[in-house]
């Protein structure tokens, strides 16, 4: 098992035809990824690279059953293309693009809110999902990950190639990795897929990256309190940042007291998670706690 | 961004929004200017820079002569305002914003903002205006009204005329205050502004509705749709470096240490920071190259963080997935011939294509005859950036 996505994740790749989208789709099908379209609107009825493109995704449903898109257009269409994902009954959306104006996300979020659709949005502004051995929906070095038992959730993107490389080198696979990305309106929080890992058999243990901004990981701690049976790792990035100055990511910014890197990893703490204060010992904190 | 009291102000005057009658000035004999172009017998002389906090500070001053205009205009452009948000550095005042006073009677807060867990606008009101709502949250936070705005709805006047009854309104302001409401926030959400803060709102003798004060900050993700809101962008509120790496699509943020720092990725290079810190050492900066970085962009990033003098030593620490480390390695190679003698270099590459940088830049320091330190883990490299920024300066160059 595993979450999100597997082997029989059907991927459609939307703006396949800009260079961002067509050299990613070719190393997500090196990796083995079922990539069965792509969606381009003005170029359906073309291929690229022996994938085909279709103008419109409800077309790309119909014509090869994809239930999973991944979003590399350009920021000032991306949230249209979500949408457009959303309205298809999508299974999963994973946007990548970085940059796409908070109003519009704004747009996305209400419409997934209030409509019918079953479409669970990765993203935007992140690598992707992964699952190790089976598919790998995003822009992350597939080599790094193994399949196994820890499932990673973080803002960052490198970051967590770091975690998954130093829980590989202590012995342990990872199960799924989600970049929710770094945003300040986002698809799938931590608690939402922290939920999804507290059902999956293959997990043991959960690896939790944060950063400054926003109140989702001392959220993500009570809920975890109350309700999560593994093992949480976590580590808030920021500790050195300066308030009121936006370290890079959107959403990344102390506004106020409560939403220092201080404050997250004290909150975390008294709800039972193991936080490490350096980036270095995510590994070794995770090996500690599965004891082996 | 931010913008300017008077850009803000600027724009919320373009949708009907009731400002002070006013003018920006950047010499005394503007401020003079505008003053007897106002008329009335007494000023306002803002001081413009992006901080709050202004007026203890000593940036805002009511005058009643016109002499008094030209002195305190004199006094308040080039000082160093030294507010609670500034830091002690403080901000340069190059403009001051001179206004007719306002007869005030009552004052409110009025801001509207990004509100990141209900996904929607929020609006929030309190009938304790002119101090700061943080301190209004602290000591009495039921005068503190917030509510809701759907993106796609906007803000109706029924829930203006709530908040203006929940803050203590009387009834003949209610209207004015929604249709106040509702323009501001067609101005807020029109820009794709991430904050607009009126403090205070103020209820003149005449029972109208001013802004005295507006901050704003625009979403820089949105700028691309709103060109002239760009052209509002005030460089001279940037520190230098900062500047630099606008240009080139960098994301640097100066810190006060003396170890600089070059990252692939926010969330790392946030992580960089807190790793040298854990190791007794302080960095001098936040540097996200970015994803797709490439030589002449590493070039830029070493550049920038050599415009720092307390730089001692560069820790360039990388984790290619879609960043190639083979080209980084080149990049630094290219950029160390830039660097001083006396600084260290210390590299950490990890991820795509990670052997081949290893071996450019083992083999390209050698060829060189230059030392490049490189550690294989982030811990290794940063623990030997932190020693070498606290050893003597010594020469990296090792020339046969």
């Amino acid at each position: 098992m595993s979450i999100l996505v597997n082997n029989r994740t059907k991927v459609v790749v939307q703006g396949l035809s800009g260079s961002q989208g067509r050299f990613h789709a070719a190393r997500m099908k090196e990796y083995g990824t079922n990539i069965v379209a792509g969606v381009v609107p003005g170029k359906g009825g073309t291929e690229v690279d022996g994938t085909p493109v279709f103008d419109t995704m409800m077309e790309a449903v119909r014509k090869t059953g994809c239930n999973a898109s991944i979003v590399y257009v350009p920021p000032a269409f991306a949230a249209d293309s979500v949408m457009e994902a959303v309205d298809a009954n999508l299974d999963l959306c994973v946007c990548i693009t970085e940059g796409i104006p908070v109003k519009d996300m704004l747009k996305v979020k209400r419409m997934m809110k209030t409509g019918t659709s079953r479409t669970m949005l990765v993203g935007p502004n992140c690598p992707g999902v992964i699952t190790p051995g089976e598919c790998k929906m995003g822009i992350m070095p597939g080599e790094i990950h193994t399949p196994g038992t820890v499932g990673i959730i973080s803002k960052s993107g490198t970051l967590t190639y770091e975690a998954v490389k130093q829980v590989s080198s202590f012995g342990f696979g990872q199960s799924t990795c989600i970049g929710i990305g770094g945003d300040p309106i986002i698809g799938l929080k931590y608690i939402d897929l922290l939920e999804m890992f507290e059902y999956d058999a293959q997990t043991e243990a959960v690896v939790l990256i944060g950063e400054i901004g926003g109140q989702a990981e001392v959220k993500a701690g009570e809920w975890i309190k109350q309700n999560f049976s593994k093992p949480v790792v976590s580590f808030i990035a920021g500790q050195t940042a300066p308030k009121g100055k936006r370290m890079g990511h959107a959403g990344a910014i102390i506004s106020g007291g409560d939403d220092t890197a201080a404050a997250k990893m004290e909150a975390l703490e008294k709800c039972g998670v193991h936080v490490v204060h350096s980036p270095a010992d995510i590994g070794r904190k995770v090996a500690e706690v599965l004891g082996k | 961004m931010y913008l300017h009291e008077f850009q803000a102000k600027g724009l919320l005057r373009s949708y009907g929004v009731p400002v002070p009658d006013g003018g920006v000035a950047s010499t005394a004999s503007d401020a003079l200017r505008v003053a007897k172009s106002l008329k009335g017998e007494k000023w306002v002389i803002k001081a413009q820079v992006h901080a709050g906090g202004r007026g203890k500070a000593g940036g805002v001053k009511v005058v009643s002569a016109y002499g008094d205009v030209y002195d305190e205009a004199t006094q308040m452009l080039g000082m160093k305002l030294v507010t609670k948000q500034t830091g002690e550095e403080g901000k340069i005042v190059h403009r001051i914003l001179v206004e007719k006073a306002t007869d005030i009677r009552q004052e409110i807060y009025l801001s509207f903002l990004v509100d990141r867990d209900s996904e929607q606008h929020m609006i929030i009101a309190s009938s304790e205006g002119g101090v700061e709502i943080e301190e209004v949250a602290k000591s009495n936070p039921a005068a503190i009204v917030k509510e809701h705005i759907s993106p796609v709805l906007g803000l109706s006047q029924f829930t203006g005329r709530k908040i203006a009854k929940k803050i203590g309104l009387p009834s003949n302001l209610l209207n004015k205050f929604a249709d106040i409401a509702e323009r501001l926030y067609q101005c807020f959400v029109n820009h794709d502004a991430m904050m607009l803060e009126i403090n205070p709102l103020v209820v003149t003798g005449e029972s109208e509705i001013v802004c005295l004060d507006a901050k704003m900050t625009v979403d820089d993700n949105a700028l691309f749709r709103h060109p002239k809101i760009e052209e509002m962008k005030d460089y001279g509120e940037l520190e230098p470096q900062e500047v630099r790496a606008s240009i080139f699509d960098l994301s640097y943020v100066s810190m006060e240490g003396n170890i600089g720092c070059m990252v692939n990725g926010a969330g790392l290079a946030m992580a960089t920071m807190d790793i040298i810190k854990s190791f007794g050492g302080q960095p001098a900066n936040f540097l996200d190259v970015g994803g797709g970085a490439d030589v002449n962009k590493v070039r830029e990033a070493f550049k920038i963080i050599l415009t720092d003098p307390k730089v001692k030593v560069i820790f360039v620490n990388i984790f290619g997935g879609i960043v190639r480390c083979d080209l980084i390695a080149e990049g630094v190679l290219k950029a160390s011939d830039e660097v001083p003698g006396d600084r260290h270099i210390v590299v950490r590459l990890d991820g795509t294509h990670v052997a081949e940088g290893r071996k450019i830049l083992e083999e390209g320091a050698k060829a060189k005859g230059i030392n490049i330190v490189t550690g294989d883990t982030m811990a290794d490299a940063a623990q030997k950036a932190v020693e070498l920024a606290k050893s003597e300066p010594h020469k990296r160059s090792v020339k046969k």
